[in-house]
């Protein structure tokens, strides 16, 4: 990727709380206008990265900077060129929308005649104008979520630090919150976000960073990592599950590794290389066998897989699904 | 791609006045819209006022003066105290709403937030005060000093009010949680009653007046009866009225230097 002029510099960041360490050398970069993702399950180092970035948290060791500005050093220079929606929603549940923005806008140094302004500007474009004047207690999750997004945008920021920006959010809400970032992005503001949602990394950003216990473990766009796994997953559900058995043995010609089993669903999967063609080949052979197939697809590698294959966290022989990492992790 | 540095490593003069008033104006706010909190606060030093005017007029004697005039002065300082956990409570709910954090990510000066929080609270403390005043002069209480003097019990009690603050503050910033300010109570109750408050020193086990009688508490308990009360009520409780307004600013100045500083440190690398 060209980053000649990265607009987040983060180089062998270190930060530990007591004897846990948090980030372990971290380094990565964000090209300006770009929506960077930081993907990686729970305890990775996400929340502490982004902290940093927000000047909430001084780095151990190492050396960070956001629109080339040292974040240690020059904390309040860095304040003027950023906006931070933290985890849960950091709005006033008392306050109306409105009141919210403006707040928010003069203690980013606004004028109170520029506060409302700009107030009613975001408002508008957060579809929130018609809910503006009552209490945010009375809001939706997703409206105050999006409020919350809307407080960090008054002051006009450059880069956009949005941590686990839809949790909690339902799918309709989760939709909306994207296109509105993507509209964003459009106008030129740089993202970072973290999530654990491969789904949202996949949908939003240009650049994904995978990390975890604080250190990196893959980067690239969506694409190039999918390309990277090189593998297509195939799911066959049969129509007898007493079968399972003897079309898993079959399948496992055409594998990569022994094909997972999920006896309750009927269902067995493997990854093949796409060159094998396993698709077709997979039919015919049950076919062949007799063994009665009632539904067979095919999957490119999600980022998912990528995840799931870079982590190693895929349980030999489980169907590695698309709902979330939660699931995969051993508890 | 540009590098161009649009932020401004110093905020303006102003800042720190004009965020004062933003966080305080919000405060104040959500104040009129949930004001179950603080009407308790506000009201109930009155009920506190009555019931001991009524329950220990009649018992315990005190030099010089009756006994609501000797109680009012302390349910003033009372009230600075308890409004001093309400202000811990709330910074405690806005470190936990994310609100703290927001402030902080924000180019306004780290005292703004705090400094907003004291101002909408010392509101609240004197609007408590004037109405256990109003209490009190229903139940006997009365002015005997001039009206300057009245005038600088006034000033006194607001710079103890914002004094005190910083210490709440620090309380408020470290635990971050309501029920651990909750449980600290009873360390300010020790302050409260072992103190002159609600009765002579003298009337306490020896080995307890050291402390009874010149800790903050208690200081600043004769400082307001001085005040209010004229200085021949100071002096028969032990000291001239001189010594207790001095001694009463320097307790205020060590308790806001130690505990500002302590808490915007706090703040800081929270």
């Amino acid at each position: 990727m060209q980053m000649s002029e990265p607009i987040i510099g983060i180089a062998g960041v270190r930060k530990s709380f007591g004897r846990t360490t948090a980030l372990d050398g971290l380094s990565m970069q964000v090209a300006e206008g770009a929506v960077a993702a930081l993907l990686g399950p729970n305890g990775a180092g996400k929340t502490t990265l982004v902290r940093i970035l927000a000047t909430l948290l001084v780095p151990d060791a190492g050396q960070v900077t956001v629109a080339g500005i040292d974040v240690v050093r020059r904390p309040v220079a860095v304040r003027g060129v950023i906006g931070l929606a933290g985890q849960h929603a950091a709005v006033d549940q008392t306050l109306t929308g409105r009141e919210n923005l403006v707040m928010v806008a003069r203690l980013y140094r606004l004028s109170a005649a520029q506060a409302r302004r700009r107030s009613e500007e975001v408002l508008e474009r957060l579809s929130l104008t018609s809910a503006a004047d009552r209490p945010v207690r009375t809001y939706s999750g997703g409206m105050r979520r999006r409020l919350d997004v809307g407080a960090s945008l008054v002051g006009q920021p450059r880069i956009l630090l949005l941590d686990e920006p839809s949790t909690g959010l339902d799918p309709a809400a989760r939709l909306e919150l994207w296109s509105f970032l993507r509209g964003l992005v459009a106008q030129g503001t740089t993202i970072l976000l973290t999530t654990q949602q491969l789904e949202e990394a996949d949908h939003l950003a240009d650049a994904v960073t995978i990390i975890d216990h604080g250190a990196l473990v893959t980067e690239g766009t969506p694409a190039q990592l999918k390309a990277g796994l090189g593998y297509e997953t195939i799911e066959v559900a049969l129509a007898d599950p007493a079968q399972l058995p003897q079309a898993a043995r079959l399948l496992e010609s055409l594998a990569e590794e022994s094909p997972g089993i999920d006896g309750l669903a009927a269902r067995i999967s493997f990854r093949a290389p796409p060159a094998a063609k396993p698709l077709p080949s997979a039919v015919r052979l049950l076919d062949r066998a007799g063994i009665a197939v009632e539904d067979v697809t095919a999957r490119r590698p999600s980022l998912d897989d990528v995840f799931l294959s870079v982590l190693g966290r895929t349980a030999g022989g489980e169907i590695p699904a698309g709902d979330g990492i939660a699931d995969a992790r051993p508890a | 791609m540009t590098r161009t540095i649009t932020g401004t490593d110093r905020l303006p003069v102003g800042a720190l006045l004009s965020d004062t008033v933003v966080i305080a104006r919000r405060n104040l706010t959500r104040t009129r819209r949930t004001p179950q909190t603080a009407v308790a606060a506000v009201t109930s030093p009155i009920l506190f006022l009555v019931l001991m005017r009524l329950v220990f007029a009649g018992s315990i004697h005190v030099p010089a003066t009756t006994y609501v005039d000797y109680l009012v002065p302390a349910m003033l300082i009372q009230n600075v105290v308890f409004g001093g956990l309400q202000s811990a409570t709330g910074l405690a709910l806005d470190v936990n709403a994310g609100l703290i954090d927001r402030f902080r990510s924000l180019p306004t000066p780290a005292a703004a937030p705090l400094a907003g929080r004291s101002v909408s609270d010392l509101a609240l403390q004197l609007l408590a005060a004037v109405l256990a005043t109003a209490a009190g002069i229903a139940v006997g209480f009365r002015f005997h000093a001039g009206a300057l003097s009245c005038l600088l019990g006034a000033g006194l009690l607001i710079l103890i009010s914002l004094s005190l603050f910083w210490l709440f503050a620090a309380l408020g910033i470290v635990t971050r949680n309501p029920e651990t300010i909750q449980s600290t109570t009873p360390v300010f109750f020790l302050f409260l009653f072992v103190s002159n408050a609600f009765i002579p020193v003298a009337t306490l086990p020896r080995w307890l007046q050291g402390f009874a009688g010149n800790q903050p508490v208690s200081v600043f308990n004769s400082a307001l009866r001085a005040l209010t009360q004229g200085p021949g009520v100071a002096l028969a409780l032990g000291h001239d009225t001189t010594y207790l307004v001095i001694a009463t600013v320097a307790w205020c100045a060590g308790i806001a230097v130690v505990s500002a500083a302590a808490t915007l440190r706090f703040y800081k690398r929270m």
